[in-house]
């Protein structure tokens, strides 16, 4: 009798919520968008347009979401576990050193379909071993990973500056960064997909084969999560480390396998612009990827299914919101920013806000669909 | 027939369209005591929140005094005279008593004053109740019996006429119940009214002056508790006859399974709850545990079980050591046919965000019989699950139901069904039956003794003294930490309290 409000359907725990929570962050945002003097719904119009109103669009919305499923992936995976990965970021970044390694030194003797498969092997590598430390620290000293994690992103940084400046920028050139990778390491784009259907795409758009590896992998995260043995040590962990530990579970070997591989995903983000786009190194090419992601585990309702379109949402909104700087002169790049945290708020932060009235209409006129049909009886 | 302290009339209550209060109608003399009594869900506590304005009735009246009143939030109880003392105490453990009894009836910004009008205050009631407690001491340093007081003490502090006590012996020793009892009886010849929910049938019987029987939310009976027995109450309860002693034949102990000795066990805090224990228990016995809640016995089950490590001591499963005191580890003793039904079902026998199946392997998930490689073998999990859903008639029989939403004792037969379906040779068991209603009650118990004659050993952990009496071969009684004596189960329940209670001889007792 303590909790007068019984589940929802997975349809609208699963759409229904995150719908109008979007619903509301995209009304508040129309707010901010007034309060600059401009009409909010020919921003929507030019938002929706930029991201999905031609190939080009599509291609970049992609691109960008290929980015967050592989980090919205990788704070999901520590989500099942009870730990709370703040440090895709920093993963993503060293992880990136993994990938220049490899393809430095293969691609001018491999075709890429060889250079790709060590590369994702460096990435995911590069990326444990950059969330070992931090997994050690809290599953042996205790020391609190979201702390961890977040010192880690600046020791990254850091690091990556000094390789980048010092190490591997070639000699006479004044960027921070490696020199172009050659064909032995760039991926082949996936525009022509997006042509088949009649849409036109120029060559030049970023959309790669990476897309396809992080929908691959947010398949294997639901393999991974709900069908094999360590899924259930981690699930278990991650709903009652007490419980855990009563089913023999050791908790230290649980937490630093779960942010290897957390770890992991966030690192194989780099495939992507490295590889797939920009074919070199370059410093911040993370670019707030890995803090996206947390927001996109958070709408995603840490499920790959909800995943997938959370990360097409937020690229949406980088692609759009990009159109929309270029087109509205009173909007910059910083309303975008004000946009997306309006959307973490809502469908994160603020995730069960709308639950509590949801429930109770669904109640009312159904109660059936909340599980509330069973008889007293039965509670023997 | 006297004045009617409290007169619910027709009173309805649904979530969704579990219908928890079904027209109710329910008088309260003034200084009487009334029991209500029921099962688990049967409404009670929804009853009383009506009353005590957590929740508002969706239909029906509540008469104070006669006069028809509204009852929004627990403060508009409170103004009416209705005090309430939860079974979980509501107390802040690191203030003294006089600051937890003017916490939010404090009158003014500064202390000074109301502390010292609450002080003759409550100096005037402790002597017209009996209730003595130190005003100054500090709660976490009270025994639970003088917390229970000064819970007591809040309600009448802020002018209760009308006492709501929710389970309000389930912490105490039968010497504790007694006290409180007598406080009890003290209160309602000074014309207050009480209201004892709880659902053990003795202190009905004990205690009150009329009794109301609730089931699926409704009042099926109310009667005068002279003119009723145990037995007609607990069919009432459960809608047909129960068998309140359990049924059994003589134990045939056999070679010693699970041998203890001089086991140390220190809590998270490193407070040393377990000191120098030793014990041997037998196949084919129940060796019961009793003891007031804190005394040690959790630490001593969970050191046994791999889940707490020892300070030192050592202890034989079939012969050969458990590492107590290093890397004992639960898995490998669930091997070793060590299964153990921890205490707290809800956070370390269970993961109640899981599907039934899910939680029909916890433990056991590395048998290969559950894995295809490093794979989860649905099937065999959920066909596995199923077998033991009709073998321990748990309900509703369907194993993707969430385990949160099942009731207290169904969850209860699934960690039973789970630990004793391995086929174990020793069996731990913490607190079997508690928040489990009476039908359920019936069926674990049943299950504890056909494993002892089927030639296992049963160590039985319980607060309850009548289920240690009523399962046990033999009783050790755990006294801070120690086992201050061994007892059979013909020894009588005052015997068993005062060894509770620390008082080892007879003679040195009132």
């Amino acid at each position: 009798m303590s909790n007068p409000y019984a589940k929802l359907p997975a349809w609208a725990d699963y759409g229904l919520i995150p719908l109008i929570n979007l619903l509301v962050a995209f009304f508040v945002a129309g707010l901010v968008v007034l309060l600059v003097g401009e009409n909010p719904f020919h921003a929507a119009v030019i938002l929706v347009d930029g991201a999905f109103g031609s190939g080009q669009g599509i291609a970049y919305t992609l691109y960008y979401a290929t980015n967050f499923i592989f980090t919205g992936l990788a704070v999901a995976v520590a989500f099942h576990c009870g730990l709370f990965n703040i440090g895709g970021e920093g993963q993503a970044y060293i992880a990136g050193l993994g990938v220049a390694l490899v393809a430095l030194t293969f691609d001018s003797v491999l075709p890429w379909w060889l250079t790709f498969p060590l590369a994702v092997l460096g990435a995911a590598a590069f990326g444990a071993l950059w969330a070992l430390i931090p997994a050690y620290l809290q599953a042996k000293r205790g020391s609190h990973i979201v702390i961890t994690t977040i010192m880690f992103n600046f020791i990254a940084a850091s690091i990556m500056v000094y390789m980048l400046v010092d190490v591997l920028k070639p000699r006479g050139s004044m960027a921070p960064q490696t020199r172009q990778l050659l064909e032995g390491a760039q991926l082949p784009k996936l525009g022509w997909i997006l042509s088949e259907f009649g849409l036109t795409v120029r060559p030049s758009a970023p959309l790669n084969l990476t897309f396809l590896l992080a929908l691959l992998m947010a398949f294997l995260v639901w393999v991974l999560i709900w069908r094999t043995k360590l899924g259930y040590e981690i699930r278990t962990m991650g709903f009652s480390p007490k419980a855990a530990r009563y089913a023999g579970i050791s908790e230290a070997r649980i937490i630093i396998i779960t942010m290897m591989i957390s770890g992991a995903l966030a690192g194989m983000m780099a495939l992507n612009p490295i590889m797939g786009d920009q074919y070199r190194l370059s410093l911040d090419f993370v670019a707030g990827a890995g803090f996206v992601g947390i927001a996109v585990a958070l709408m995603g309702r840490s499920h790959p299914v909800g995943i997938v379109p959370a990360a097409i949402l937020f690229g949406m909104l980088y692609q759009g919101g990009a159109e929309l700087a270029f087109e509205m002169p009173n909007i910059s790049r910083d309303m975008i920013v004000i946009i997306q945290g309006l959307v973490i708020l809502f469908a994160g932060a603020l995730e069960h806000m709308f639950r509590p009235w949801v429930q109770a209409v669904f109640a009312s006129f159904s109660p059936r669909s909340v599980g509330m049909n069973q008889p007293k009886g039965e509670r023997a | 027939m006297a004045e009617a302290a409290i007169e619910l009339v027709g009173i309805n209550k649904s979530f969704g369209t579990v219908h928890a209060n079904r027209d109710i109608n329910l008088v309260i003399e003034r200084g009487s005591i009334l029991g209500i009594v029921g099962e688990n869900g049967a409404g009670k506590s929804t009853l009383m929140s009506i009353l005590y304005g957590f929740y508002q009735a969706d239909s029906g009246e509540i008469k104070v005094g006669g006069k028809p009143v509204s009852i929004k939030t627990p403060n508009d109880a409170i103004a009416l005279g209705i005090g309430m003392v939860h079974q979980h105490f509501m107390l802040v453990q690191n203030f003294s008593v006089i600051e937890n009894i003017i916490l939010g009836a404090e009158h003014e910004a500064l202390l000074k004053r109301s502390i010292a009008n609450a002080r003759s205050e409550l100096d005037r009631l402790e002597h017209e109740y009996g209730l003595e407690v130190d005003p100054d001491a500090i709660i976490e340093e009270l025994p639970v019996g003088l917390q229970q007081r000064v819970e007591i003490l809040k309600a009448l502090y802020r002018g209760a006429e009308i006492l709501i006590l929710d389970e309000p012996t389930g912490v105490l020793t039968p010497a504790e119940a007694d006290h409180l009892f007598r406080i009890l009886r003290q209160l309602k010849e000074q014309g207050k009214t009480i209201v004892l929910i709880t659902h053990k049938l003795r202190e009905i019987m004990a205690i009150t002056d009329t009794v109301s029987v609730m089931r699926q939310g409704t009042v099926v009976a109310t009667r005068k508790t002279s003119e009723t027995t145990v037995e007609e109450l607990a069919e009432l309860m459960v809608g047909r006859r129960v068998l309140l002693r359990v049924e059994k034949g003589e134990a045939n102990p056999a070679a010693v399974k699970l041998s203890v000795s001089n086991l140390t066990v220190k809590d998270s805090r490193g407070v040393t709850m377990v000191k120098d224990v030793s014990f041997d228990v037998r196949g084919g016995e129940i060796v019961g545990i009793a003891g007031v809640a804190g005394n040690g016995q959790s630490e001593l089950i969970e050191a046994i079980s791999g889940i707490r490590r020892a300070v030192s001591g050592s202890v034989l499963l079939d012969g050969s050591p458990i590492d107590v005191t290093g890397h004992a580890d639960p898995g490998e003793l669930r091997d070793r046919g060590l299964a153990h039904v921890p205490e707290d079902r809800h956070h370390v026998g269970l993961v109640l965000a899981f599907e039934e199946s899910e939680n029909s392997i916890l433990g056991y998930h590395d048998k290969p019989q559950y894995l295809k490689g490093p794979f989860l073998d649905i099937e065999s999990i959920r066909t596995d699950a199923k077998a033991k859903i009709a073998k321990f008639d748990i309900r509703p029989p369907n194993d993707r139901l969430r385990t949160a939403n099942f009731s207290g004792g169904n969850q209860q037969k699934i960690v039973l069904a789970r630990e004793m379906e391995q086929d174990p040779g020793v069996l731990i068991v913490g607190q079997p039956t508690r928040g489990v209603d009476v039908g359920a009650i019936e069926f674990i118990h049943k299950q504890l003794i056909a494993m002892r004659d089927s030639g296992k050993a049963v160590l039985l952990v319980s607060v309850e003294l009548d289920e240690i009496r009523s399962l046990s071969d033999r009783i050790l009684v755990m006294f801070d930490g120690r086992v201050v004596g061994e007892r059979s189960p013909d020894a009588t329940e005052g015997e068993l309290g005062l060894l509770m209670a620390g008082v080892e001889k007879l003679e040195a007792a009132e």
